[in-house]
C-alpha cells in the first residue's frame, strides 16, 4: 500500500557544499597552513592587490594562490609573472567557487608543490559580489574588496558578502581625490551591517595601507593553531 | 545562476535520503524549502530550476515549495527586534545600532519531505494522517 509519508530532515539545502569544504578545512589543518577567500565584485582590484601584496608577503612565508576565473586564465597569468605558485580553477559558466571546485584546485597543487610546506593559501574567488557569499569552500577566513569607484551604497546593495566578510578591504584609495565618495559612508556602510569587521583602506597603486593588510595577514597567521577554525556558518 | 548550484546540492541530498531508506519505491510528492529572506537565493529562480532538473530522474513530478523566512535582527543596546532595511543601513531604528545578531533571514533548510511509499515508514517518517 502507498502510505503518505512525512520526513522531517531539517537539513541545510547547502549540506553537499558545506560537507566538501569541510573536508578542504580538514586538509588545510593538516597541512598546518591558513586559507583565505577573497570575493568582490569584477574589477575591484583582487588580481592587483595580489600582485602588488604577495612579493612582499612572500619574503616571510610560504604563499600558493587558487585563482578562481570564468574563461580566462589571465589572472593566474599575471601572479605567475610576480613568482607565486597559481592553479588557475575555471568555472566555465559559473559565476563562483564552490568547495568541490576548489577541492580539485588542491588536488591539482598537490602535484606542483607540498601543499604542507605552505603558511598561506589564497583562493581568489570569481568576481561577485552574490553568489561567493553562500558557498564556503572550507576557508579560514572570507575577505573581501570593495573598490572606491564602486560607490558608497555597495554594502547596502550586497549585505550578504560584507555581514560574512572577516576584513574588508578598501581598495583604489589612490583615486579619492578624483571621486565624489564619501569613504566614511563607505565604511559605516560596511560597519553598520557588520560591526566585527576589521575594515582596511588600500590601494595597489601607491602601496598605500598594505602594511596594515599586512599585519592583519600575520596575526590571522599567528592564530592558525586555534581549535575552532572560523569556518562561516549560516 | 546560482540556484543551478543549490538545486545540484539539493537534488545530492535527497539522493542520499533514498539512499539511507534503502527503498525505491519512495515517490517524492513535495519538498518543503525554508529560505530566509537574508539569502542569495531567489524562490522563484530555485522552483525553476528544480523543476527542469528533476524532468527523467526518480524526482519527476514532485513540487518544490519554499517558505520564505523574515529577516529579523535583534538590537544589543535594547533587545527589541526590528526589520533591518538598506534605507536605515541595517541598523536598528529603536537604538540606531549596527546589525548584531541575526534571528531569523539565514535559513536554507530542507524542511521535510511528502513521499508515498509501500514499504512502510522508516527514519522518522511520520504518515501524514497522524500528524492532523
Amino acid at each position: 500500500m502507498h502510505m503518505p509519508l512525512e520526513d522531517t530532515l531539517g537539513l541545510n539545502l547547502l549540506a553537499a557544499n558545506t560537507h566538501q569544504a569541510e573536508h578542504n578545512n580538514e586538509h588545510f589543518q593538516s597541512w598546518n597552513l591558513i586559507c583565505f577567500n577573497l570575493m568582490s565584485s569584477p574589477g575591484a582590484g583582487k588580481t592587483a592587490l595580489l600582485e602588488r601584496s604577495l612579493p612582499s608577503l612572500a619574503r616571510e612565508l610560504n604563499l600558493a594562490v587558487l585563482e578562481g576565473d570564468m574563461t580566462t586564465q589571465l589572472d593566474a597569468e599575471r601572479l605567475e609573472a610576480v613568482g607565486i605558485p597559481v592553479v588557475p580553477i575555471t568555472t566555465g559558466r559559473a559565476c563562483h567557487l564552490d568547495a568541490a571546485m576548489v577541492s580539485g584546485g588542491l588536488k591539482l597543487l598537490q602535484q606542483r608543490l607540498d601543499p604542507a610546506a605552505l603558511d598561506l593559501l589564497l583562493v581568489e574567488n570569481v568576481g561577485n559580489l552574490v553568489c561567493p557569499a553562500e558557498f564556503d569552500v572550507g576557508e579560514h577566513h572570507k575577505v573581501a574588496l570593495l573598490s572606491v569607484t564602486e560607490g558608497d551604497d555597495k554594502p547596502l546593495k550586497y549585505p550578504l558578502m560584507f555581514r560574512n566578510a572577516d576584513v574588508v578591504l578598501i581598495t583604489k584609495v589612490d583615486l579619492l581625490p578624483h571621486l565624489p565618495v564619501d569613504l566614511d559612508a563607505i565604511r559605516s556602510n560596511i560597519l553598520s551591517i557588520n560591526p566585527d569587521a576589521t575594515v582596511i583602506e588600500v590601494s595597489a597603486l601607491n602601496g598605500e595601507g598594505l602594511e596594515a593588510w599586512h599585519r592583519w595577514v600575520r596575526q590571522a597567521l599567528a592564530q592558525r593553531k586555534s581549535p575552532t577554525p572560523a569556518l562561516a556558518t549560516g | 545562476m546560482h540556484e543551478v548550484d543549490m538545486t545540484k546540492c539539493l537534488l545530492i541530498s535527497l539522493n542520499e535520503w533514498r539512499d539511507r531508506r534503502e527503498d525505491t519505491s519512495a515517490m517524492v510528492q513535495t519538498v518543503h524549502l525554508d529560505v530566509g529572506r537574508f539569502t542569495c537565493v531567489e524562490p522563484d529562480q530555485l522552483v525553476t530550476t528544480y523543476n527542469a532538473a528533476v524532468q527523467g530522474s526518480w524526482l519527476a513530478g514532485s513540487r518544490l515549495t519554499i517558505k520564505e523566512i523574515p529577516f529579523i535582527g535583534r538590537c544589543l543596546s535594547c533587545y527589541g527586534t526590528y526589520d533591518p532595511v538598506p534605507e536605515n543601513a541595517y541598523r536598528s531604528p529603536c537604538c540606531d545600532h549596527p546589525l548584531d545578531e541575526i534571528v531569523s533571514g539565514r535559513e536554507l533548510r530542507i524542511r521535510s519531505i511528502n513521499y508515498r511509499s509501500d514499504s512502510g515508514a522508516a527514519l522518522q517518517s511520520v504518515p501524514i494522517q497522524r500528524q492532523r
